[in-house]
Protein backbone atom coordinates (compact mmCIF):
# COMPACT_ATOMS: atom_id res chain seq x y z
CA UNK A 1 0.00 0.00 0.00
CA UNK A 2 1.33 3.62 -0.73
CA UNK A 3 0.95 6.61 1.33
CA UNK A 4 -1.34 8.55 -0.81
CA UNK A 5 0.12 11.67 1.29
CA UNK A 6 4.18 11.73 1.03
CA UNK A 7 6.14 13.13 3.69
CA UNK A 8 6.73 16.53 2.51
CA UNK A 9 9.66 18.98 4.83
CA UNK A 10 8.32 22.57 3.09
CA UNK A 11 8.80 24.26 5.98
CA UNK A 12 4.62 24.33 6.61
CA UNK A 13 4.73 23.79 10.31
CA UNK A 14 6.77 26.60 10.96
CA UNK A 15 4.80 28.91 8.49
CA UNK A 16 1.82 28.09 10.62
CA UNK A 17 3.71 28.54 13.99
CA UNK A 18 5.24 31.97 13.54
CA UNK A 19 1.75 33.42 11.92
CA UNK A 20 -0.76 31.55 14.60
CA UNK A 21 2.07 32.10 17.67
CA UNK A 22 1.36 28.07 18.77
CA UNK A 23 3.25 25.32 18.54
CA UNK A 24 1.48 22.83 16.34
CA UNK A 25 4.05 20.02 16.41
CA UNK A 26 2.99 19.59 20.61
CA UNK A 27 -0.17 17.35 18.56
CA UNK A 28 -0.39 14.02 19.88
CA UNK A 29 -3.30 13.17 17.92
CA UNK A 30 -5.45 12.90 21.24
CA UNK A 31 -8.74 13.74 18.47
CA UNK A 32 -9.90 15.82 21.48
CA UNK A 33 -10.36 18.76 19.07
CA UNK A 34 -12.27 17.04 16.88
CA UNK A 35 -14.78 14.82 18.89
CA UNK A 36 -15.74 18.17 20.60
CA UNK A 37 -15.81 20.07 17.13
CA UNK A 38 -19.46 21.23 16.61
CA UNK A 39 -18.60 21.76 13.08
CA UNK A 40 -17.17 18.36 12.75
CA UNK A 41 -19.50 16.25 10.88
CA UNK A 42 -19.89 18.56 8.31
CA UNK A 43 -16.40 18.79 7.40
CA UNK A 44 -14.38 17.12 4.84
CA UNK A 45 -11.09 16.72 7.28
CA UNK A 46 -11.11 17.46 10.98
CA UNK A 47 -9.23 19.74 13.10
CA UNK A 48 -7.16 16.71 14.59
CA UNK A 49 -6.28 15.29 10.71
CA UNK A 50 -5.83 19.25 10.08
CA UNK A 51 -2.71 19.33 12.83
CA UNK A 52 -1.71 15.75 11.35
CA UNK A 53 -1.36 16.95 8.17
CA UNK A 54 0.15 20.24 9.06
CA UNK A 55 2.99 17.90 10.63
CA UNK A 56 3.03 16.54 6.91
CA UNK A 57 3.68 19.62 5.07
CA UNK A 58 0.39 18.78 3.05
CA UNK A 59 -0.50 22.17 2.16
CA UNK A 60 -2.03 21.66 -0.88
CA UNK A 61 -4.50 19.33 1.07
CA UNK A 62 -4.78 21.71 4.10
CA UNK A 63 -5.25 24.88 2.59
CA UNK A 64 -7.63 23.67 -0.10
CA UNK A 65 -9.76 22.01 2.56
CA UNK A 66 -13.60 23.07 3.05
CA UNK A 67 -12.74 22.68 6.84
CA UNK A 68 -10.56 25.77 7.30
CA UNK A 69 -13.89 27.99 5.69
CA UNK A 70 -16.31 25.70 7.94
CA UNK A 71 -14.77 26.63 11.55
CA UNK A 72 -16.89 28.83 13.63
CA UNK A 73 -13.80 30.00 16.29
CA UNK A 74 -16.05 28.41 18.76
CA UNK A 75 -12.47 28.13 20.53
CA UNK A 76 -13.85 24.54 21.92
CA UNK A 77 -10.89 23.09 20.89
CA UNK A 78 -8.62 25.51 22.32
CA UNK A 79 -10.19 25.23 25.23
CA UNK A 80 -9.58 22.01 25.63
CA UNK A 81 -6.44 21.07 23.96
CA UNK A 82 -4.71 19.04 26.52
CA UNK A 83 -1.23 20.57 24.44
CA UNK A 84 -2.33 23.93 24.73
CA UNK A 85 -2.22 24.65 21.23
CA UNK A 86 -4.62 27.02 19.99
CA UNK A 87 -6.28 25.38 17.55
CA UNK A 88 -8.46 27.89 16.28
CA UNK A 89 -5.43 30.59 15.85
CA UNK A 90 -4.39 27.64 13.49
CA UNK A 91 -7.67 27.83 11.38
CA UNK A 92 -7.02 31.79 11.20
CA UNK A 93 -3.49 30.98 10.26
CA UNK A 94 -4.43 28.32 7.68
CA UNK A 95 -7.30 30.84 5.98
CA UNK A 96 -5.10 34.06 5.85
CA UNK A 97 -2.44 31.76 3.84
CA UNK A 98 -4.67 29.58 1.67
CA UNK A 99 -5.79 33.40 0.12
CA UNK A 100 -2.50 34.39 0.73
CA UNK A 101 -1.63 31.77 -1.75
CA UNK A 102 -4.95 31.65 -4.16
CA UNK A 103 -5.65 28.54 -3.01
CA UNK A 104 -9.07 28.97 -1.26
CA UNK A 105 -11.71 26.82 -2.89
CA UNK A 106 -13.89 28.33 -5.62
CA UNK A 107 -16.74 27.92 -3.60
CA UNK A 108 -15.51 29.27 -0.21
CA UNK A 109 -18.15 31.33 0.71
CA UNK A 110 -16.26 32.05 3.99
CA UNK A 111 -13.61 34.16 2.16
CA UNK A 112 -16.66 36.49 0.49
CA UNK A 113 -18.62 36.91 3.90
CA UNK A 114 -15.16 38.14 5.22
CA UNK A 115 -14.27 40.48 2.36
CA UNK A 116 -18.03 41.71 2.31
CA UNK A 117 -18.10 42.69 6.39
CA UNK A 118 -14.82 43.93 6.17
CA UNK A 119 -15.82 45.98 3.37
CA UNK A 120 -18.64 47.57 5.07
CA UNK A 121 -16.35 48.39 8.44
CA UNK A 122 -13.55 50.20 6.32
CA UNK A 123 -16.26 52.30 4.19
CA UNK A 124 -18.84 52.94 7.66
CA UNK A 125 -16.44 52.20 10.67
CA UNK A 126 -19.29 50.04 11.79
CA UNK A 127 -20.72 46.76 9.63
CA UNK A 128 -24.15 47.79 7.86
CA UNK A 129 -25.80 44.98 7.42
CA UNK A 130 -28.20 45.77 4.66
CA UNK A 131 -25.44 47.07 2.47
CA UNK A 132 -23.13 44.16 3.85
CA UNK A 133 -25.17 41.50 2.92
CA UNK A 134 -25.87 42.82 -0.79
CA UNK A 135 -22.41 43.06 -1.55
CA UNK A 136 -22.07 38.83 0.40
CA UNK A 137 -24.95 37.84 -2.06
CA UNK A 138 -23.42 39.84 -5.22
CA UNK A 139 -20.45 37.90 -4.47
CA UNK A 140 -22.14 34.71 -4.55
CA UNK A 141 -24.64 34.81 -6.78
CA UNK A 142 -26.97 33.58 -3.73
CA UNK A 143 -29.55 36.55 -4.12
CA UNK A 144 -32.43 34.63 -2.50
CA UNK A 145 -31.37 32.96 0.75
CA UNK A 146 -33.08 34.49 4.20
CA UNK A 147 -34.74 37.35 2.04
CA UNK A 148 -38.03 35.95 3.68
CA UNK A 149 -36.37 37.27 6.74
CA UNK A 150 -36.29 40.42 5.78
CA UNK A 151 -39.31 42.29 5.45
CA UNK A 152 -40.07 41.49 9.49
CA UNK A 153 -36.77 42.67 10.45
CA UNK A 154 -37.43 46.10 8.42
CA UNK A 155 -40.19 46.33 10.41
CA UNK A 156 -38.99 45.44 14.27
CA UNK A 157 -36.33 48.05 13.54
CA UNK A 158 -33.56 44.96 13.40
CA UNK A 159 -32.30 46.00 10.04
CA UNK A 160 -31.81 49.58 9.30
CA UNK A 161 -32.11 50.35 5.03
CA UNK A 162 -29.06 53.35 6.00
CA UNK A 163 -25.49 52.77 7.64
CA UNK A 164 -25.13 54.32 11.23
CA UNK A 165 -21.82 55.39 10.38
CA UNK A 166 -19.15 56.09 13.02
CA UNK A 167 -17.54 59.53 13.18
CA UNK A 168 -14.30 57.47 13.69
CA UNK A 169 -14.58 56.31 10.08
CA UNK A 170 -11.14 58.24 8.88
CA UNK A 171 -9.48 56.98 11.21
CA UNK A 172 -10.57 53.61 10.74
CA UNK A 173 -9.54 53.52 7.16
CA UNK A 174 -6.34 54.21 8.22
CA UNK A 175 -6.30 51.79 10.48
CA UNK A 176 -7.11 48.75 7.51
CA UNK A 177 -4.36 50.90 5.29
CA UNK A 178 -1.55 50.62 7.88
CA UNK A 179 -2.82 46.73 8.68
CA UNK A 180 -2.01 46.02 5.56
CA UNK A 181 1.23 47.13 5.14
CA UNK A 182 1.97 45.33 8.71
CA UNK A 183 0.53 42.02 7.10
CA UNK A 184 3.09 42.58 4.41
CA UNK A 185 6.26 42.80 6.74
CA UNK A 186 8.39 39.56 6.40
CA UNK B 1 -20.62 52.45 39.49
CA UNK B 2 -19.54 53.42 36.05
CA UNK B 3 -18.28 51.98 32.96
CA UNK B 4 -17.73 53.04 29.24
CA UNK B 5 -20.16 50.85 27.35
CA UNK B 6 -19.26 49.53 23.96
CA UNK B 7 -22.14 48.50 22.26
CA UNK B 8 -20.82 46.59 18.80
CA UNK B 9 -22.45 47.12 15.42
CA UNK B 10 -25.06 44.25 16.50
CA UNK B 11 -26.86 46.10 18.96
CA UNK B 12 -27.61 48.84 16.73
CA UNK B 13 -29.52 46.45 14.61
CA UNK B 14 -30.33 42.80 14.94
CA UNK B 15 -29.79 42.81 18.15
CA UNK B 16 -31.53 46.22 19.33
CA UNK B 17 -33.43 44.34 22.20
CA UNK B 18 -30.29 43.67 24.26
CA UNK B 19 -29.28 47.35 23.66
CA UNK B 20 -32.44 48.21 25.21
CA UNK B 21 -32.90 45.67 27.95
CA UNK B 22 -28.70 45.94 29.16
CA UNK B 23 -29.31 49.77 29.58
CA UNK B 24 -32.74 49.43 31.20
CA UNK B 25 -31.15 46.84 33.21
CA UNK B 26 -27.95 49.21 34.01
CA UNK B 27 -30.05 52.10 34.51
CA UNK B 28 -32.48 50.58 37.02
CA UNK B 29 -29.60 48.62 39.39
CA UNK B 30 -27.92 52.27 39.28
CA UNK B 31 -24.99 50.94 37.16
CA UNK B 32 -24.10 54.30 34.73
CA UNK B 33 -23.29 54.22 31.37
CA UNK B 34 -20.74 56.18 29.26
CA UNK B 35 -21.12 55.00 25.63
CA UNK B 36 -17.89 55.06 24.09
CA UNK B 37 -17.99 58.07 21.55
CA UNK B 38 -17.33 57.65 17.66
CA UNK B 39 -16.72 53.46 18.54
CA UNK B 40 -15.68 51.69 15.65
CA UNK B 41 -16.31 48.03 14.59
CA UNK B 42 -14.00 45.68 16.85
CA UNK B 43 -13.42 43.20 13.49
CA UNK B 44 -14.92 40.21 14.49
CA UNK B 45 -14.34 37.29 13.16
CA UNK B 46 -14.06 38.20 9.34
CA UNK B 47 -10.99 40.21 11.41
CA UNK B 48 -9.22 37.58 12.70
CA UNK B 49 -9.55 34.88 9.73
CA UNK B 50 -8.19 38.03 7.63
CA UNK B 51 -5.53 39.72 8.94
CA UNK B 52 -3.68 39.31 12.54
CA UNK B 53 -2.83 42.91 12.37
CA UNK B 54 -6.11 44.07 11.57
CA UNK B 55 -7.69 42.02 14.37
CA UNK B 56 -5.34 43.28 17.19
CA UNK B 57 -5.60 46.93 16.03
CA UNK B 58 -9.19 47.83 15.63
CA UNK B 59 -10.20 46.48 19.27
CA UNK B 60 -7.04 48.62 20.56
CA UNK B 61 -8.47 51.55 18.80
CA UNK B 62 -11.72 51.22 20.82
CA UNK B 63 -9.80 50.59 23.98
CA UNK B 64 -7.55 54.07 23.08
CA UNK B 65 -11.50 55.74 23.53
CA UNK B 66 -11.92 54.36 26.51
CA UNK B 67 -8.76 55.29 28.11
CA UNK B 68 -9.16 58.73 27.14
CA UNK B 69 -12.43 58.93 29.31
CA UNK B 70 -10.45 56.92 32.41
CA UNK B 71 -13.47 54.13 32.67
CA UNK B 72 -13.52 50.54 32.58
CA UNK B 73 -15.45 49.27 29.51
CA UNK B 74 -18.29 46.89 29.47
CA UNK B 75 -19.38 45.17 26.65
CA UNK B 76 -22.61 43.03 26.22
CA UNK B 77 -22.06 40.89 22.73
CA UNK B 78 -20.47 38.28 23.63
CA UNK B 79 -17.93 38.39 19.90
CA UNK B 80 -17.20 41.95 20.95
CA UNK B 81 -16.32 40.97 24.67
CA UNK B 82 -13.54 38.50 23.16
CA UNK B 83 -12.27 40.36 20.67
CA UNK B 84 -11.25 43.03 23.07
CA UNK B 85 -10.47 40.52 25.58
CA UNK B 86 -7.74 38.85 23.28
CA UNK B 87 -6.29 42.20 22.02
CA UNK B 88 -6.38 43.55 25.38
CA UNK B 89 -4.50 39.74 26.68
CA UNK B 90 -2.20 40.21 23.04
CA UNK B 91 -0.35 43.77 24.02
CA UNK B 92 0.16 42.44 27.49
CA UNK B 93 2.10 39.64 27.09
CA UNK B 94 3.41 40.37 23.24
CA UNK B 95 5.42 43.54 23.15
CA UNK B 96 5.87 43.10 18.89
CA UNK B 97 1.68 42.83 19.26
CA UNK B 98 1.54 45.93 21.21
CA UNK B 99 4.04 47.29 18.97
CA UNK B 100 2.25 47.09 16.02
CA UNK B 101 -1.07 47.91 17.13
CA UNK B 102 0.38 51.14 18.44
CA UNK B 103 2.03 51.77 14.72
CA UNK B 104 -1.39 50.99 13.70
CA UNK B 105 -3.42 52.94 15.47
CA UNK B 106 -1.14 55.69 15.84
CA UNK B 107 -1.40 55.47 19.53
CA UNK B 108 0.26 54.21 22.82
CA UNK B 109 -1.78 51.26 24.70
CA UNK B 110 -0.37 49.29 26.96
CA UNK B 111 -3.40 46.73 27.26
CA UNK B 112 -4.64 48.20 30.76
CA UNK B 113 -8.43 49.04 30.31
CA UNK B 114 -10.67 46.72 32.11
CA UNK B 115 -12.97 45.12 30.12
CA UNK B 116 -16.09 43.26 31.61
CA UNK B 117 -19.08 41.59 29.69
CA UNK B 118 -22.24 42.96 31.38
CA UNK B 119 -23.01 39.46 32.99
CA UNK B 120 -19.33 39.40 34.80
CA UNK B 121 -20.37 43.18 36.37
CA UNK B 122 -23.77 42.13 37.18
CA UNK B 123 -23.25 39.14 38.81
CA UNK B 124 -19.31 39.60 40.40
CA UNK B 125 -19.22 44.19 40.60
CA UNK B 126 -23.21 44.48 41.74
CA UNK B 127 -23.52 41.56 43.38
CA UNK B 128 -25.93 38.89 43.73
CA UNK B 129 -27.40 40.22 46.64
CA UNK B 130 -28.08 43.78 45.51
CA UNK B 131 -29.94 42.18 42.37
CA UNK B 132 -32.47 39.46 44.90
CA UNK B 133 -33.33 42.71 46.27
CA UNK B 134 -34.01 44.85 43.67
CA UNK B 135 -36.53 41.64 42.21
CA UNK B 136 -39.88 43.36 42.23
CA UNK B 137 -41.83 40.64 40.17
CA UNK B 138 -40.44 37.37 40.35
CA UNK B 139 -40.81 34.99 37.26
CA UNK B 140 -42.51 32.19 39.20
CA UNK B 141 -42.43 28.90 38.08
CA UNK B 142 -40.84 29.51 34.39
CA UNK B 143 -38.41 27.32 33.52
CA UNK B 144 -35.26 28.48 31.80
CA UNK B 145 -32.39 27.26 30.01
CA UNK B 146 -29.28 29.53 30.40
CA UNK B 147 -27.18 29.25 27.20
CA UNK B 148 -23.61 30.35 27.14
CA UNK B 149 -23.18 29.87 23.87
CA UNK B 150 -19.05 29.81 23.03
CA UNK B 151 -17.10 33.06 23.32
CA UNK B 152 -18.13 34.45 26.60
CA UNK B 153 -16.18 31.50 28.47
CA UNK B 154 -13.62 30.75 26.10
CA UNK B 155 -10.49 30.41 26.07
CA UNK B 156 -10.73 30.59 29.77
CA UNK B 157 -6.80 32.18 29.77
CA UNK B 158 -8.68 35.50 28.05
CA UNK B 159 -12.14 35.42 29.57
CA UNK B 160 -11.98 33.90 32.69
CA UNK B 161 -15.17 35.24 34.84
CA UNK B 162 -16.66 32.10 34.82
CA UNK B 163 -16.22 28.28 34.19
CA UNK B 164 -15.19 27.54 31.00
CA UNK B 165 -17.11 24.34 30.48
CA UNK B 166 -20.08 24.53 33.20
CA UNK B 167 -20.92 28.15 33.53
CA UNK B 168 -23.22 29.34 36.16
CA UNK B 169 -24.05 33.05 36.13
CA UNK B 170 -27.27 33.28 33.57
CA UNK B 171 -28.13 30.48 35.96
CA UNK B 172 -27.88 32.50 39.43
CA UNK B 173 -29.51 35.45 37.49
CA UNK B 174 -32.37 33.60 36.72
CA UNK B 175 -32.96 31.98 39.68
CA UNK B 176 -32.56 35.47 41.39
CA UNK B 177 -35.33 36.28 38.68
CA UNK B 178 -37.66 33.73 40.86
CA UNK B 179 -37.71 31.66 37.93
CA UNK B 180 -36.09 27.89 37.49
CA UNK B 181 -32.74 27.48 35.75
CA UNK B 182 -33.17 24.17 34.06
CA UNK B 183 -29.89 21.72 34.11
CA UNK B 184 -28.87 20.51 30.61
CA UNK B 185 -25.78 19.37 28.81
CA UNK B 186 -25.49 22.05 25.83
CA UNK B 187 -24.95 25.09 27.88
CA UNK B 188 -21.63 26.16 26.28
CA UNK B 189 -22.41 24.12 22.30
CA UNK B 190 -21.32 26.79 19.48
CA UNK B 191 -25.03 27.53 17.67
CA UNK B 192 -22.13 27.90 14.17
CA UNK B 193 -22.00 32.05 15.35
CA UNK B 194 -21.55 33.36 11.55
CA UNK B 195 -21.76 30.65 9.32
CA UNK B 196 -25.20 31.54 9.51
CA UNK B 197 -24.37 34.03 6.38
CA UNK B 198 -22.71 31.35 4.54
CA UNK B 199 -23.65 27.47 5.56
CA UNK B 200 -27.02 28.17 7.28
CA UNK B 201 -27.98 24.62 6.67
CA UNK B 202 -25.41 23.87 9.56
CA UNK B 203 -26.39 26.78 11.74
CA UNK B 204 -30.13 24.77 11.64
CA UNK B 205 -28.57 21.77 12.54
CA UNK B 206 -26.83 22.81 15.80
CA UNK B 207 -30.14 25.29 16.44
CA UNK B 208 -32.48 21.98 16.21
CA UNK B 209 -29.93 20.33 18.62
CA UNK B 210 -29.84 22.85 21.33
CA UNK B 211 -33.47 23.59 21.52
CA UNK B 212 -34.55 20.04 21.38
CA UNK B 213 -32.28 19.30 24.08
CA UNK B 214 -33.47 22.56 26.02
CA UNK B 215 -37.26 21.55 25.78
CA UNK B 216 -36.56 17.62 26.70
CA UNK B 217 -34.93 19.30 30.03
CA UNK B 218 -38.00 21.01 30.20
CA UNK B 219 -37.50 24.68 29.50
CA UNK B 220 -40.12 26.75 28.56
CA UNK B 221 -37.34 29.07 27.24
CA UNK B 222 -33.83 30.39 26.54
CA UNK B 223 -32.04 33.25 27.34
CA UNK B 224 -28.90 34.21 26.00
CA UNK B 225 -26.39 36.56 26.20
CA UNK B 226 -24.79 37.03 22.82
CA UNK B 227 -26.30 38.64 19.35
CA UNK B 228 -25.49 35.68 17.21
CA UNK B 229 -27.09 32.90 19.74
CA UNK B 230 -30.35 35.41 19.63
CA UNK B 231 -30.69 35.30 15.78
CA UNK B 232 -29.70 31.92 15.13
CA UNK B 233 -31.54 30.17 17.46
CA UNK B 234 -34.99 32.81 16.98
CA UNK B 235 -34.97 33.09 13.62
CA UNK B 236 -34.12 30.14 12.25
CA UNK B 237 -36.59 28.03 14.69
CA UNK B 238 -38.56 27.20 11.63
CA UNK B 239 -36.17 26.42 9.43
CA UNK B 240 -34.64 23.97 11.23
CA UNK B 241 -37.78 22.36 11.82
CA UNK B 242 -38.51 21.88 8.32
CA UNK B 243 -35.38 20.58 7.80
CA UNK B 244 -34.81 18.31 11.12
CA UNK B 245 -38.10 17.87 12.66
CA UNK B 246 -40.88 19.33 14.59
CA UNK B 247 -39.96 21.69 17.19
CA UNK B 248 -42.39 23.58 19.55
CA UNK B 249 -41.82 27.39 19.18
CA UNK B 250 -39.33 28.19 22.11
CA UNK B 251 -38.66 32.14 23.01
CA UNK B 252 -35.04 32.74 22.80
CA UNK B 253 -34.84 35.91 25.20
CA UNK B 254 -31.63 38.29 26.36
CA UNK B 255 -31.09 37.51 29.84
CA UNK B 256 -31.52 41.25 30.17
CA UNK B 257 -35.26 40.76 29.23
CA UNK B 258 -35.74 38.56 31.67
CA UNK B 259 -33.95 40.40 34.45
CA UNK B 260 -35.81 43.82 33.67
CA UNK B 261 -39.50 41.89 34.21
CA UNK B 262 -38.37 40.23 36.95
CA UNK B 263 -37.30 44.05 38.08
CA UNK B 264 -40.64 45.30 36.98
CA UNK B 265 -39.21 47.51 34.06
CA UNK B 266 -42.15 47.90 31.13
CA UNK B 267 -42.08 45.18 28.52
CA UNK B 268 -41.61 47.89 25.93
CA UNK B 269 -38.22 49.45 27.53
CA UNK B 270 -36.74 45.90 27.08
CA UNK B 271 -37.44 45.46 23.03
CA UNK B 272 -39.73 42.33 23.94
CA UNK B 273 -41.14 42.70 20.52
CA UNK B 274 -38.16 42.07 18.60
CA UNK B 275 -38.22 38.67 18.17
CA UNK B 276 -38.92 35.71 15.78
CA UNK B 277 -40.69 33.68 18.35
CA UNK B 278 -42.91 35.96 20.58
CA UNK B 279 -42.61 36.04 24.10
CA UNK B 280 -46.25 37.33 26.28
CA UNK B 281 -44.57 37.26 29.50
CA UNK B 282 -45.54 33.41 30.88
CA UNK B 283 -45.18 30.09 30.63
CA UNK B 284 -44.70 28.86 26.70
Amino acid sequence: MTNPIPWNDSGLMEEVRQRSGTRVSACFQCHKCSTGCPIGPDMDILPSQIMRLVHLGAENEVLGSHAIWLCASCEACTTRCPMAIDIAGVMDALRIMAVDRGTVLPDARGKQFHRSFLGSVRRHGRVYEVGMMAAYKMRTFDLFSDVDKVPRMLAQGKLSLLPNRSDSVKQVREIFRRAKEEDRKP
Amino acid sequence: MKYAFFPGCSLESTARAFDLSTRAVCRALGIALEEIPDWACCGSTPAHASSDSLAVALPAFNLQKAQAAGLPVMVACASCYARLRTANHRIRNNPEDRRRAERITGRPYDGGIEVRHVLDVLVNHLGMDEIRARVSRPLGGLKVACYYGCLLTRPPEIVAFDDAEHPTCMDELVTAAGATAVEWPFKTECCGASLSMTHSGVVGRLAHKLLSMARSAGADLLVVACPLCQVNLDLRQADAAKAHGALRPTPVLYVTQLLGLALGLPPEDLGLDAAAVGYAGGKS
